[in-house]
């Protein structure tokens, strides 16, 4: 039944390789993360917004990215934009799909957060002669920031997991990219896999370790 | 003009595919409840004596799903298991639903308040019985929107098992795309059915949800 040999140290050596990939993946996270930030924000305003078009565009991006599956949004991008003659490389493709996924996931944890902050905070803000950006970025955004701050740092972890859907796409340098092909080069599919599957792991674990220690620096008082 | 080669049967070839992923997301979910009910029972019942399991179901958790496939998939020819690629598609996005439907369970069993459970002890209730009419019933509606949202998310991660070598919708639409090469309207429409499939599974969650609202 059981006839199988591992070859652990074979698949060790190519941790050089994954590692560089694992930072790849993380790059990619990290930055899907920051313009997801930025549109949720964005994404945020608009829903809020009176004009019928802003807010059926931002409606329309929150519901599409959160009903359909993340590796369809990326197919989406891959395939469907090169048919239209726009060639985007797996790795824009990718980071792109991410950032809609993230955006999508996030306006939507904005907008919880959003209402806890009281109405009556941004009058007072606007009675003693703040412009309306300015009661945002001062006012609202830092209260909106700590209440989001566990959301967000979820859904970093999604980000990092999600990277792994660019080796469908044809990505070979990220962690997953770089095991695949190690994987069809020595059909050690196994050893290889739970390899990256420890890395995945452990940068998880260090992204959920740093959220908290800044949680604990930032949110003093 | 607008024309395309997008047949009928194509259509029904795209129906069939998501009538594969609707399979896959029910026994997964069905897996996942009922191992995730045992496990988040354990969990909030018995923080210390479980915590071993806590970080078993995390690991779950912190890795790609896509990497569970394929792990569970090599491990499977490994060790000599004979079952096809559904059942491991069932297997993994169950264990992977049960992870975090045990956290929901958790956090459910946890917010029914230590006082109503201490009232209904005081009224002569064994602690069995507390836990089946007082603590189930007031977690249960507290866990539902979060089981719902499980739901959903299991639904779209079934996408990923077109890895492992299962035409579902996805890997479906990715069929018809080689060969009638038309991948914006495709995929176009695969997405709807996906839209509409969680459209459909969100809105029978809402009425529900409304309806035990009524009784309570």
């Amino acid at each position: 039944m059981f006839d199988y040999t591992f070859q652990w140290r074979s698949a060790l050596r190519a941790l050089p390789d994954m590692l560089a990939g694992a930072l790849v993946t993380f790059e990619t996270a990290a930055l899907s993360m920051i313009f997801g930030v930025l549109i949720a924000l964005a994404l945020t305003v608009m829903r809020e917004s009176k004009n019928p078009l802003l807010r059926g565009t931002g409606n329309a991006w929150v519901s599409i990215a959160r009903n359909t599956p993340s590796l369809f949004q990326i197919y989406v991008l891959y395939f469907g934009l090169g048919s239209l003659g726009l060639h985007v490389s797996s790795w824009i493709a990718l980071l792109a799909g991410i950032t809609f996924n993230n955006a999508g996931y996030l306006a939507e944890n904005f907008r919880g957060g959003l209402k806890a902050v009281p109405d009556t905070q941004i009058r007072a803000a606007r009675s003693l002669g703040m412009s309306a950006f300015q009661t945002y970025r001062m006012i609202v955004v830092p209260q909106l920031l700590r209440i989001v701050f566990y959301p967000l740092t979820n859904q970093m972890v999604w980000a990092v997991l999600m990277t792994s859907l660019g080796v469908i796409v044809g990505l070979n340098n990220d962690l997953t990219g770089v095991t695949q092909d190690y994987n069809v080069k020595t059909f050690r599919t196994f050893e290889y896999f739970a390899i990256a599957a420890v890395l995945y792991y452990l940068i998880a674990k260090a992204i959920v370790a740093v959220a908290r220690l800044m949680a604990w620096r930032l949110f003093r008082y | 003009m607008f024309s395309t080669s997008f047949t009928w049967n194509d259509f029904l070839f795209l129906l069939q595919g998501a009538w594969v992923t609707l399979q896959l997301t029910s026994w997964a979910i069905l897996l996942g409840t009922v191992a995730g009910l045992l496990f988040g029972l354990l969990r909030a019942l018995l923080p210390r004596a479980s915590l071993p399991l806590a970080w078993v179901l995390d690991v779950f958790r912190s890795v790609p799903l896509l990497i569970q496939f394929v792990l569970f998939n090599s491990l499977k020819s490994i060790v000599g298991l004979n079952i096809s690629a559904f059942s491991v598609g069932c297997i993994v996005l169950g264990v992977y639903a049960a992870a975090y439907f045990t956290e929901i369970v958790r956090s459910g069993v946890l917010a029914v308040p230590f006082t109503t459970r201490r009232a209904s002890r005081s009224l002569g209730l064994s602690y069995l019985q507390d836990l089946r009419y007082i603590v189930l019933p007031i977690a249960m509606r507290v866990a539902f929107p979060g089981w719902l949202n499980l739901v959903l998310s299991v639904m779209k991660d079934t996408a990923l098992v077109m890895w492992i070598g299962i035409v579902e919708l996805l890997r479906a639409s990715q069929t018809i795309v080689t060969r009638i090469q038309e991948p914006m309207l495709v995929l176009c429409i695969a997405g709807l059915i996906y839209y509409v499939m969680s459209l459909v599974v969100a809105r029978l969650g809402a009425r529900l949800e409304k309806r035990w609202q009524e009784n309570d």
